[in-house]
């Protein structure tokens, strides 16, 4: 989205005249414009996708054939941890972020955000952590230190991190700065929610994806701390001699682990709330039809939410724990599957009966739908005790969560894109490379993945660089259908840049027949800034 | 319409190459778990056929409303939207609220229960164990003991670093074969004690159901029970470090006469290496040793000709730490002179102690060696007994 089409679209609206703002570079650094800093998110996120992607493709090549050909150990592990950090971190997170930004004000008729100069800080302080983050992997080329953090995106060996070298000093201050910026993001979406709502526009009326990004903010208001802390005390057993992880001192590698997941497994949840929040919009959208059980889904994300939170330790059950610990961990996770299963019970019910027709957000929509009913099933034997030992640090569990991660949380990302691109550009995009898109994407990623998931199944352990002669012809195949997956998103970018661009016809308010909501009476592109009177809601 | 059609393309197409893949790899009755082979395994099998099968159904039936709707309820086939966005009569709340009582029961009685079963069975280590087993990880191999027996070894992966570069093929047993292999005895209960002198490790066998992680500084236990004689292998499951994919373990089950056997064998060599730990060892001898040690336990970090990575590992060659005394007048060890770091390790580092690792004719044909190579030229020797006595 280039700045002189959003420019030059919002000017043509003159019942706006407060349009007035910097121009160039200093527009972007010092903007305190919700549309502005939304659109900055989106765009650092996409960069980072792109960033991991290619470091995952660089992987992939080292796993087509068994023996070590592209490169040593020492780099797969900094590659892969890189890519897991990136994209849980930099990448899903933000592009969210993004849209509620964009989205949010304008869904519940405000202004702007609530805390308009937090917010561009919460942005610009993203991208010291992403430099913190990648420089340590170029320095070691020139001799200084030995790379980027290695232990997995989790960084869950305690011991091995305190080994390691300055790699996880980088991540440490880069997750305190992610931190950071997504408490001040957090804050702001519930200050913004609670005070900026336009008059009539009561807590139950307000779009899902808001609800869910309500429950989003305190889950990171609750576990960002958290894992503040773990990295701190990692910091300082690695540098001041403390012990919290070092069982010689008296300290507990487990611990680690511990507070580390009370972060990591609610950060799933952070993940795929946002996503959950857009599919029902855009299913009923599409299906004509209004959003099933609005109300039940509002409860969902508060219970998974809740029930998220208190279940870290099933990423723990071959660690040892004491039994009853891991059948309390067991049969807490199980119960996810209610709201979670209640919550796709609803969207297959608003396609129900429903008038469809099958655009790319909706293409999109439907496949994040399926892919993540995928993603939860094979996740639902997860936690089971006894078969855990069978599933655990395997590419079973790589398979699952890239279901998850990829086909729930990227997906539905793409869904929104394709769904507010018109909105956000004025123009159409373009449908056939949309629907190509789609297709391109769902083949290879379900080849990739679903394979992924029986190579684990049979054995074969994840953070390999390399593998047993026996899962040779299996991961060449999911190689060659992650070289097809990745190739397939550069056509995504182009569209949008396409788009952006001005090409495509011009769209009106209503881009979508049947789409409800404040932000769909907005002009396509809104102008910059928007309801400076609020509206009025029914 | 073209769009369900290339929907259906691309589920025969996927689960096409899965049935083509399974059949070559232990078959769909299953879902590619391996041949369980101890009371344990079979348990854990149990419960994840029974798992995949609900899972599996459950896909189907959902994926199945979701296609039919994508099929029908279309408007180009001029079907007219309903408007109803929540249950109403007390038929369609008994429809709304049906799957959700069906997946309670799922839960916790048709997959709670047998988990419950499993899960009690796993951790019960201790009764009727017939002998134990204790497992040591560290960065990158497992150290194994028999305590009972009073037997003790290290196991290494064993596929040559050409095979791992490319440089000859890769042989049948590919990063999945070890210089000592775990002997185990069937049918008998085996508790398995183990250990990290390092970092956090797992200890996985597939086929054995069970896997645990190493955790230093505290224990942990599992047990097997195996049934049936033969090479069963995994790997360590646990990211360690750059070894990690270099960890292999391979157990092989052998009837309790073939078991004995082999316990009397390794006892006899190791009274043998204890009489040689006493005798005086020659120079050549004490070199020959040491680089066999030297590639299998240093080379890995200190690198081929002792060069070191430049920031990771130090470089032997010409090292200060090599290149100078390390025992005092009295014959003790000079503090992290090269002995002392052989043997003691360098605490914080990937530098272990391995005085727990190595015997003493290894760790003095090491030092000898380092001493003596890569341009180092100390021209003195440690002997075995020397080592022995300082441990």
């Amino acid at each position: 989205m280039t700045t002189d089409t959003m420019h030059a679209a919002a000017g043509h609206h003159d019942d706006h005249h407060h349009d007035e703002h910097p121009t160039g570079i200093t527009r972007w650094l010092t903007s305190t414009n919700h549309k502005d800093i939304g659109l900055m998110y989106m765009i650092f996120g996409s960069l980072m996708f792109i960033v991991a992607g290619l470091l995952i493709l660089a992987v992939r090549a080292e796993l087509l054939y068994p023996g070590l050909q592209v490169m040593q150990p020492e780099i797969y592990h900094q590659l892969v941890t890189l890519h897991g950090a990136i994209m849980v971190l930099a990448f899903v997170i933000p592009a969210a972020t993004g849209f509620n930004n964009y989205l949010i004000p304008m869904m519940i008729g405000a202004s702007d955000m609530a805390l308009p100069r937090l917010n561009n800080w919460g942005f610009w302080i993203l991208t010291p952590a992403a430099v913190l983050l990648l420089i340590p992997f170029f320095l070691q080329f020139f001799g200084i230190g030995d790379g980027a953090v290695a232990g997995g995106w989790t960084i869950e060996n305690a011991p091995l991190s305190i080994q390691a070298g300055l790699g996880i000093d980088f991540t440490i201050l880069c997750v305190h700065l992610l931190g950071l910026s997504s408490v001040t993001g957090a804050i702001n979406v519930i200050v913004t929610i609670f005070n900026l709502r336009a008059p009539g526009m009561t807590m139950m009326k307000m779009p899902l994806f808001c609800w869910a990004w309500l429950v989003t903010s305190f889950l990171l208001l609750l576990i960002i701390p958290v894992l503040g802390a773990a990295v701190t005390m990692l910091l300082t057993d690695r540098h001041f001699g403390t012990h919290f992880f070092i069982a010689a001192g008296g300290g507990d590698p487990l611990l680690f682990q511990h507070l580390l997941w009370f972060f990591g497994h609610p950060e799933v949840y952070v993940a795929l709330l946002p996503i959950w929040g857009t599919l029902p919009s855009i299913l009923s959208t599409f299906a004509r039809k209004p959003i099933f059980g609005y109300k039940m889904m509002v409860y969902d994300f508060w219970a998974i939410g809740i029930l998220g939170s208190i279940v870290w330790a099933h990423h723990m059950l071959t660690m040892g724990m004491p039994l009853a610990g891991n059948l309390y961990f067991m049969y807490i996770t199980m119960s996810i599957s209610i709201p979670t299963g209640m919550m796709i019970f609803c969207w297959i019910a608003t396609i129900w009966r429903g008038s469809m027709t099958f655009e790319t957000p909706m293409l999109f929509a439907l496949g994040t739908m399926v892919m993540f009913g995928i993603g939860g099933l094979t996740g639902l034997v997860i936690p089971d005790v006894a078969a855990y030992a069978q599933y655990h640090a395997t590419m079973y569990v790589v398979g699952h969560f890239h279901y998850t991660f990829m086909g729930g949380a990227a997906f539905g990302l793409m869904a929104a894109t394709y769904y507010y691109l018109p909105k956000m550009t004025g123009h159409m995009f373009d449908e056939k490379l949309g629907k190509l898109h789609f297709w391109l994407s769902m083949i290879p990623f379900n080849i990739a993945f679903m394979l992924m998931m029986i190579v684990g199944l049979e054995g074969m352990p994840r953070f390999a660089s390399d593998y047993p002669s026996v899962y040779a012809s299996m991961n060449f195949i999911i190689s060659s259908s992650a070289f097809v997956l990745g190739a397939a998103q550069l056509i995504f970018f182009y569209n949008i840049i396409k788009t952006a661009r001005g090409n495509g016809a011009k769209v009106g308010d209503q881009v979508w027949e049947g789409a409800q909501g404040l932000e769909w009476t907005l002009p396509s592109p809104p102008p910059y800034h928007t309801f400076t009177i609020p509206p009025q809601v029914k | 319409m073209k769009c369900i059609l290339r929907m259906t393309t691309l589920l025969a197409l996927v689960f096409g190459v899965n049935v083509a893949e399974a059949s070559t790899a232990g078959g769909l009755s299953t879902f590619w778990f391996p041949e369980a082979v101890t009371p344990l395994a079979h348990d854990v099998m149990g419960v994840h056929v029974e798992f995949f099968v609900i899972i599996t159904v459950l896909f189907f039936v959902a994926f199945g409303f979701i296609l039919y709707a994508i099929l029908n309820h279309t408007k180009s086939k001029g079907h007219k939207a309903a408007q109803f966005s929540m249950p109403v009569t007390k038929t369609q709340w008994a429809g709304f609220i049906l799957p959700f009582v069906g997946l309670f029961v799922l839960d916790y009685i048709v997959m709670g229960i047998p988990a419950w079963h499993a899960a009690v069975a796993m951790e019960d280590t201790q009764t009727d164990a017939q002998m134990v087993l204790k497992v040591t990880g560290s960065q990158w191999k497992w150290q194994y003991e028999y305590p009972a027996e009073g037997i003790k070894f290290v196991s290494n992966m064993s596929t040559p670093k050409a095979q791992i570069d490319g440089k000859e093929a890769p042989g049948e047993n590919y990063l999945l074969e070890v210089d000592n292999k775990v002997m185990l005895p069937i049918n008998k209960k085996v508790r398995i004690i183990l250990m990290s002198s390092d970092v956090t490790h797992s200890w996985s066998v597939p086929a054995f159901g069970v896997k645990r992680a190493a955790v230093p500084g505290f224990i942990r236990e599992m047990w097997v029970n195996i049934e049936k004689p033969g090479v069963y292998t995994g790997q360590c499951s646990q990211i360690c470090g750059k070894g990690h994919p270099f960890m292999p373990i391979v157990v092989e089950a052998v009837t309790e006469d073939k078991y004995k056997e082999w316990v009397a064998q390794k006892q006899a060599e190791a009274a043998k290496l204890a009489a040689s730990s006493e005798q005086a060892w020659s120079k050549e001898d004490l070199m020959k040793h040491g680089a066999d040690v030297y590639d299998k336990v240093c080379a890995a970090c200190h690198q081929a000709g002792g060069v070191g990575l430049p920031g990771v590992f130090p470089a032997l060659a010409g090292s200060k730490v090599v290149n100078s005394k390390m025992l005092d007048e009295s014959g003790k060890l000079i503090k992290d002179a090269h002995l002392d770091r052989v043997m003691n390790g360098k605490t914080g580092t990937a530098m272990q102690a391995f005085k727990a690792t190595l015997t003493d004719v290894d760790i003095a044909g090491v030092v000898t060696f380092e001493r003596n190579s890569f341009g180092n030229n100390m021209g003195d020797i440690v002997q075995p007994s020397q080592v022995k006595a300082l441990r």
